[in-house]
């Protein structure tokens, strides 16, 4: 057995049955053993994407997502993607060919210090430089990237030790590592504390995070919030976790969220930050929030305790483990009347601060308010809505209703063009589901190419490009802030889209006014097909 | 702004110290010094590193460093419990009239006078930082050619906290 077989051996071991990339030569032996197997591989058509893609399958499978891609530029362009899923916490596995072993450090044809370019960017990383040392260094980077906090890591393996002759293949049953152990279960004591803080406060609020859908602990929140009647709000990751529509949900919160859920943050007695980080764009002066509350802050890294807020009360470990123990202490709620009072507060205040948006002349544009609540009641109500990042995103953010469906979107990098290979990588992790990917005229341009990928796969996904001619996130932020100066935003020369979907051999549709955008999510909406939908925009609409 | 020793126990692969350094780097924190050597079990690494910040900076620095898969151990060396030790390489330009002053000086610190040539000589200094920072000072107004410190090397007093190598293996 060579080192090629030993890795694909490895990825058997893990339960892999998909690989997102793109090859080489560097890669080829590794492609070679693969195509000995039922792993399926899909041939994506820039590296990139291919790390976004194992990103939305690994988002919509709970698995670690895989990617492998060839030596040098190969591996470089790979890198906004590991980055990406590094921003958002998401596990993947991304192998990459190198040079031969006695090559390494001499500048040949096709060789970048990957290990080294990526480094601040994986939770880990490991330059195979013995063929034997294969089972072992698999085991690890699966283990490291699928616990603790997820992310990924990426393993280099020279061509020549691809094509080495292993000893013995023997996969390690368990993981011994001394320096990475991460906590699973909450302190008790720290658990005790939270249970007494929450059953003292009157005006208490969760803010969930993006760490509740990698613990998988959705249920546990729902139930403890319901058991204690506290109201809910969420960064842009933890949209999803409550129903949009849910009672005691109040939205995003941050500055491109909804400004009661802002105001419900600042108003409570106490606050329970649940797998959130207090990021910039969630918690604006995270200094301030301590002032007039108990902060509870749960996370299994202990390092993104304290990094932005010093919390009253600390609690590392899993959240779905935590909210588990948390729901085992039943005692009766003494504050129900408060809290519902606290409740009706928080409705009186969303009914008076949600926001109001600028008439939009419906013959000429689509308002993309009223097309994004129309879409989201058409759609299966388990369907994976995905966002690109600019305008469309924040919209997206603010008026897609997720039912029991997921809301996939690069929130901490912001990586535009994120939608469409995420949109692949869901789809074919739940090829039931109804995917949706959402994105402005700019970010389609990012990764057009994919919808090569998406016809050569029958990956069906309706794309749906709001189309301004313009970047229109910066476009507003020169509105508010350079007096109107537009630099570099106007796109020009948009390719025609029909023609796109022609060349794509593509199902098209157009909407640009109201009445057209309503016959296309009709047309839209259940069907299982592959479709571009181009909505036009007003160019001057705001996000804000 | 404080200042914090901290001790590392690291596996000593390649690029160990790309990982560390590069997550002061990326990360924006302050590095006053950092040294590092084999320990008797050549597959680790002793680091030692000098950082400065305030204590929520100085707090996150040893929880970024203890995430790193290759940090075995880390420990702040508190003053009271430790010994910190820096070696000290200074060239001075001494012509014969400066010459015996210099090495007067040298000795007061009980410092070495490890190379002479007819207008300079290298003087060899260890101690704890403000050691080498004194002789330094008395030094001024003569004219420093060369300069080279190690930055500090610590270890805890007493056996209380010895970390035994052979705990360290998976």
């Amino acid at each position: 057995m060579n080192g090629a077989e030993a890795i694909v051996k490895c990825l058997l071991e893990e339960k892999v049955d998909i690989i997102y990339g793109y090859s080489g030569v560097a890669i080829a032996p590794f492609y070679d053993a693969v195509g000995e197997t039922d792993i399926k591989q899909v041939l994506i058509r820039t590296e990139q994407n291919a790390a976004h893609c194992a990103s939305g399958y690994a988002r919509i499978s709970g698995k670690v997502g895989v990617c492998a891609v060839t030596s040098g530029p190969g591996a470089t362009n790979l890198i906004t993607g590991i980055a990406t899923a590094y921003a958002d916490s998401i596990p993947l596995v991304c192998i990459t060919g190198q040079v031969n072993s006695e090559l390494i450090g001499s500048d040949v044809f096709q060789e970048a210090d990957i290990t080294g370019a990526a480094e601040s960017f994986v939770k880990y990383s490991y330059l195979i430089r013995d063929v034997n040392d294969i089972p072992r260094i698999f085991k690890e980077a699966f283990h490291i990237a699928s616990t603790g906090r997820k992310g990924p890591v990426l393993i280099d393996i020279p061509i020549d030790i691809q094509q080495a002759e292993i000893r013995k293949f023997a996969y390690p049953e368990k993981v011994e590592m001394r320096t990475y152990k991460p906590t699973v279960e909450g302190n008790a004591a720290q658990v005790k504390k939270v249970v007494k803080e929450v059953a003292k406060a009157k005006r208490p609020i969760i803010c969930v995070g993006g760490g509740v859908h990698l613990s998988g602990a959705m249920a546990e929140i729902r139930r403890f919030v319901k058991d204690n009647c506290i109201p809910v709000v969420s960064t842009m990751m933890g949209i999803g976790v409550m129903a949009s529509e849910d009672p005691y949900y109040f939205g995003m919160v941050g500055n491109n969220g909804r400004p009661y859920a802002n105001r419900a943050l600042n108003e409570s007695d106490l606050l329970l930050m649940v797998g959130a980080r207090v990021a910039d764009r969630a918690v604006n002066r995270p200094d301030l929030i301590t002032e007039n509350k108990v902060l509870i802050h749960i996370d299994v890294d202990p390092a993104e305790i304290g990094k932005n807020v010093g919390p009253t009360i600390p609690l590392v470990g899993d959240i779905k483990h935590i909210f588990k123990k948390i729901n085992e202490y039943e005692d009766e709620v003494d504050l129900i009347h408060e809290r519902t009072e606290w409740i009706n507060t928080l409705k009186k205040y969303k009914a008076e601060m949600i926001e109001k948006r600028p008439v939009i002349d419906t013959e000429k544009f689509v308002d993309p308010k009223s097309f994004l609540q129309t879409l989201s009641r058409k759609l299966p109500s388990d369907a994976i809505y995905i966002a690109d990042v600019g305008q469309n995103q924040i919209w997206s953010c603010r008026w897609h209703l997720v039912r029991n469906g997921r809301f996939l979107t690069s929130g901490g990098m912001g990586t535009m063009g994120y939608s469409i290979p995420a949109a692949i990588g869901a789809k074919m992790a739940d090829s039931q589901k109804k995917v949706v990917a959402v994105m402005g005229d700019g970010a389609f341009q990012m990764s057009m190419m994919e919808l090569s990928t998406m016809r050569q796969y029958g990956t069906n996904v309706s794309v749906i490009v709001f189309n301004n001619g313009y970047l229109g996130m910066v476009r507003e932020y020169q509105h508010y802030a350079l007096d109107d100066r537009y630099n570099m935003v106007e796109l020009h020369n948009t390719p025609k889209l029909d023609k796109i979907a022609e060349a794509y051999d593509m199902k098209y549709l157009r909407a640009s006014s109201q009445k057209e955008a309503e016959a296309l999510i009709n047309e839209i909406a259940k069907k299982d097909e592959c479709v571009l939908c181009e909505v036009v925009v007003d160019p001057l609409d705001l996000a804000k | 702004m404080k200042k914090k020793v901290f001790q590392l126990l690291v596996d000593n692969t390649s690029g160990v110290l790309t990982r560390i350094s590069g997550l002061f780097a990326r990360r924006g924190y302050n590095i006053e010094s950092i040294t590092a050597g084999t320990t008797t079990d050549p597959n680790y690494t002793r680091i030692t590193i000098v950082a400065s910040g305030d204590d929520v900076i100085l707090e996150q620095i040893e929880k970024q460093l203890s995430k790193l898969i290759d940090v075995r151990d880390i420990r702040e060396l508190e003053p009271e419990e430790s010994v910190y030790r820096e070696l000290a390489l200074v060239k001075v330009e001494a012509g014969e009239k400066e010459r015996e002053n210099i090495m007067s000086i040298a000795n007061i610190f009980r410092a070495n006078i490890i190379d002479v040539n007819p207008d300079s000589l290298i003087i060899e200094i260890t101690g704890n930082q403000s050691k080498v920072d004194a002789l330094l000072k008395m030094l001024e107004g003569k004219k420093i050619l060369e300069l080279a410190r190690t930055g500090i090397a610590g270890l805890g007093r007493g056996t209380d906290k010895v970390v035994n190598l052979d705990d360290l293996k998976d």
